[in-house]
């Protein structure tokens, strides 16, 4: 591969370009348990323009190329499995425009969630979008390529349902416009009432092309938000305390968690619902609503709402979570992963019983931390594990853990959420024949020499 | 002084989740080296991953892991805004891995010669001793005696660059007018050693430290006024470790008693200015109100705040002596430039500093933005000056 370096400093610049030990290193990883896969070349773009240079020169060359945000995707989908150039697009960082009355947003590829987000903030505060809990760092556009969930899921869906257009490089090297944006200046719809195109960049984790731009929808944002807990020692109950909330239609965001420790968790499911309004009686009339839906439960005292002291408040009020990223501390060892697959709401007790079992087995703590999609028509259920870096041990018997809880919610009707190779492979060995032959036809046929992210949703 | 032992740094705890990239706000990138170079090695928790596969034998030492090390500015934009429980230590951690390389003999040019002009010459360009009082040529300032109120400490960059040394005259035409009493060291006056400390050569820092409490004590200072930020930082914090207790005051904090008490009277000056708040005065000690109540109690004065401030403020980028070594220079996203872009935004135009380091970073700034006929760089102490004169 000479003259690669010099070809793609050529067209980034030599400063945004890397084939130096210490960006291998740390580009060959996420904060995940996968084992580290070295790139050749780590690259920085600013522009469209450039992304398209590089991916004609990895097309001619036939280098992978695989696309990375923040990485914190945590199951390895950002390691370059054959090497390659790594696309790091966060140079590509432009909020384009907001557009208040068609509540929209079109940025680059790389805007953090934390950058849209203080954006709205100062320049458009009636406005919000689905912030996700992952850290502040996290990029828009990697959240919703690999199907990520937010503030907002509950009400509207994964975040990628929010997703109101696409500006994608092709592996080709062709840039292509999906949705109204193709035929617009307006950027209002990922599909309807064209063909939808976006179900092909959308949940590939980068193997059919590089998206660059993206619409994403925004949402009302109302002065006021607040929280209630409702708490049971019943795990068969949750599932029936979801489908009330949320019948409701009225709640933000429906969490539930639960953790061994402190011990005044262990064994209490922690249902968390969220309401807006822009009044303190809006607040009040939901937050009566949402008590009201599960009066019976309060009666039968197999349940209640807990009173919230006004140091938790803040906490949970906060947006992205950072309770949730210290949890990579807890075993002071700097490493949590979580098996997050979106599971049908009716298998929570069943979900919670055997993933509880796994961890006994292999004598790890764990918490649940999981979140309602789309008005109860699903949940994404977060088994987290934390470990320590230094034990090797401790690592490899959470990384058997996380295995083993996939395998469960596949049992359970259920599929791995941003999936790491190997339950990759275990999505497509149950998976329809004929959708399998289509995933591999589509990949084919985008990407006929096999540069793009390669190893993710092989077919063959 | 006790050697940081290097097992006991848990680097590892990081989780390199990116929190100690921003602001509170996540309004931008607030860690000046990720700012400046963008690649994920050179923001803290690449940083801390890249240490730890260091001392573990995991990469070897190379001339771009000495970069990625040394244009950290220790700035504490990353201990700020670290959600984990091991966020104070983080400095620690960085200056002790420092520590690390010069007792492996591996510190790059620059940085060698840095210290080694401390060590020999008592400043880092390695100017003569006996130049250190040269600013005071034309300045009416004596050397301090045993009965003075306050030792005011220079430091060097105050006392061997041009620009800064204005800051230094400035200050003492200020006290001048006052009942205040109070002398500097002149050519005795040694190197505070807080470079030194950031850069990780304790030996070198418990040295110069020793010697200047030493002097101090001979002397017997009980207060001592410090024109920057970074001495005002490892006088009060770090000195008493050593035996090394004053009454340590920035200069700010001098002026504004003097405002509140009336000994100094300000005149009218109508002009809109913005204040940049120094990494040792706000993060590492929390003075953040003190400056901007002395610019606000100028008649017609008025302040403007940049959207970083505060807590959130952003490095000019020459913390751990990058004010003279400039590791993070030569781009227009070097943080001196973002930040004269940023102020000049704000439609102030003076941008106010308490730090020497800080005009001397923004001054070079502004000749590369080519916008030195927009905005202008003044300590705080030259517009107090100012003010009084009218």
């Amino acid at each position: 591969m000479s003259g690669i370096y010099e070809a793609l400093a050529k067209i980034v610049g030599e400063k945004y370009v890397s084939n130096r030990m210490e960006e291998k290193y740390f580009y060959s990883r996420d904060q995940g348990l996968t084992e580290p896969c070295k790139p050749d070349y780590i690259v920085l773009p600013k522009t469209v323009d450039e992304v398209q240079a590089i991916v004609k020169l990895a097309c001619k060359e036939k280098i992978p190329i695989v696309v990375r945000g923040a990485g914190l995707a945590l199951t390895g989908l950002v390691r370059p499995l054959k090497g390659g150039i790594v696309l790091d697009l966060k140079r590509m960082d432009k909020i384009l425009e907001v557009n208040e009355k068609s509540r929209y947003a079109i940025i680059e590829a790389g805007v953090t969630t934390g950058k849209l987000k203080a954006y709205l903030e100062h320049y458009h505060p009636s406005l919000r979008f689905s912030i996700p809990d992952a850290p502040p760092s996290a990029t828009v556009a990697g959240n919703v390529v690999i199907h990520g969930q937010g503030r907002l899921t509950q009400q509207y869906g994964f975040n990628s349902d929010m997703v109101c257009g696409l500006e994608v490089v092709l592996p080709c090297g062709d840039v292509c416009r999906i949705g109204s944006c193709s035929i617009s200046p307006y950027w209002f719809s990922k599909g309807p009432p064209l063909p939808d195109l976006s179900g092909l960049f959308l949940g590939w984790f980068g193997t059919t092309g590089i998206i660059t731009k993206i619409g994403i929808k925004l949402y009302p944002n109302k002065k006021i938000r607040d929280v209630e807990i409702f708490v049971t020692d019943d795990e068969n109950l949750v599932p029936d305390i979801i489908a009330r909330i949320t019948y409701t239609e009225i709640v933000e965001d429906v969490n539930v968690w639960t953790q061994p420790y402190p011990l005044i968790y262990r064994g209490i499911h922690h249902i968390t619902a969220y309401v807006t309004g822009d009044s303190e009686e809006e607040i009040e009339f939901k937050k009566k609503m949402v008590i009201d839906s599960v009066r019976d439960y309060i009666k039968r005292k197999e349940g209640g709402f807990i009173f919230l002291t006004p140091d938790i408040k803040p906490v949970l009020l906060e947006m992205p979570q950072s309770s949730l990223t210290r949890f990579a501390d807890v075993k002071r060892g700097g490493g949590f992963q979580y098996a997050g697959p979106i599971i049908p709401i009716e298998k929570y007790p069943e979900a919670y019983r055997r993933m509880v079992e796994v961890a006994e087995k292999y004598k790890t703590t764990w918490a649940i931390a999981s979140r309602v999609i789309g008005r109860g028509h699903c949940m994404m259920f977060g088994f987290s594990f934390p470990f320590s870096r230094i034990d090797p041990s401790d690592m490899e018997r959470v990384k058997k853990a996380l295995h083993e809880c996939d395998l469960i919610a596949l049992e359970l009707g259920g599929v791995p959420w941003k999936a790491e190779i190997p339950a990759q492979q275990e999505i497509l060995k149950r998976m329809d024949q004929n959708t399998r032959k289509l995933i591999g036809q589509i990949k084919k046929l985008l990407d006929p020499y096999g540069i793009m992210n390669p190893g993710n949703w092989e077919v063959d | 002084m006790k050697k940081a032992n290097l097992s006991s740094l848990q680097l590892y705890r990081c989780f390199a989740c990116g929190y100690c990239k921003f602001t509170s706000d996540f309004v931008d990138y607030n860690c000046p080296s990720y700012k400046r170079f963008r690649f994920e090695t050179y923001f803290t928790g690449g940083r801390l991953w890249l240490m730890y596969a260091w001392l573990n034998g995991e990469i070897s030492w190379s001339e771009n892991l000495a970069n990625i090390i040394y244009t950290c500015t220790t700035c504490k934009n990353c201990v700020e805004h670290c959600p984990m429980g091991f966020n104070q230590d983080i400095v620690n951690w960085i200056t002790s891995v420092r520590g690390e390389v010069i007792e492996r003999g591996l510190a790059p040019p620059n940085i060698r010669d840095f210290l080694e002009n401390i060590r020999k010459h008592g400043n880092p360009w390695g100017k003569p001793k006996d130049g250190r009082e040269a600013w005071t040529k034309n300045v009416s300032v004596r050397k301090f005696k045993p009965a003075d109120d306050y030792l005011l400490y220079v430091g060097c960059l105050a006392s061997y660059d041009n620009r800064a040394q204005e800051i230094a005259k400035s200050l003492v035409e200020i006290l001048n007018d006052t009942d205040i009493s109070f002398g500097i060291l002149g050519n005795e006056e040694n190197c505070d050693g807080n470079e030194v400390f950031m850069l990780g050569e304790k030996g070198l820092y418990q040295l110069l430290a020793e010697q200047n409490i030493k002097k101090f004590k001979e002397l017997n200072v009980k207060r001592i006024i410090t024109l920057s930020p970074h001495s005002y930082n490892i006088m009060r914090n770090e000195y008493p470790k050593l035996g090394g207790t004053f009454e340590v005051l920035h200069y700010t904090q001098l002026l504004h008693d003097l405002i509140k008490s009336g000994k100094i009277k300000l005149s009218k000056t109508e002009v809109k200015v913005t204040y940049h708040d120094p990494c040792f005065l706000g993060r590492y000690n929390w003075i953040y109100e003190t400056p901007r109540e002395i610019l606000r109690s100028i008649p017609g004065l008025e302040l403007l705040e940049m959207r970083r401030n505060r807590g959130n403020s952003f490095c000019c980028g020459g913390g751990s002596g990058n004010f003279i070594m400039d590791l993070l220079g030569g781009s227009e996203d070097s943080p001196n430039r973002v930040r004269v872009r940023e102020a000049y935004e704000t439609g102030a135009k003076v941008l106010a500093v308490a730090c020497p380091g800080c005009m001397v970073m923004f001054e070079s700034a502004l000749k590369d933005e080519e916008m030195e006929e927009k905005l202008v760089v003044r300590d705080i102490s030259e517009i107090i000056r100012d003010s009084c004169r009218k």
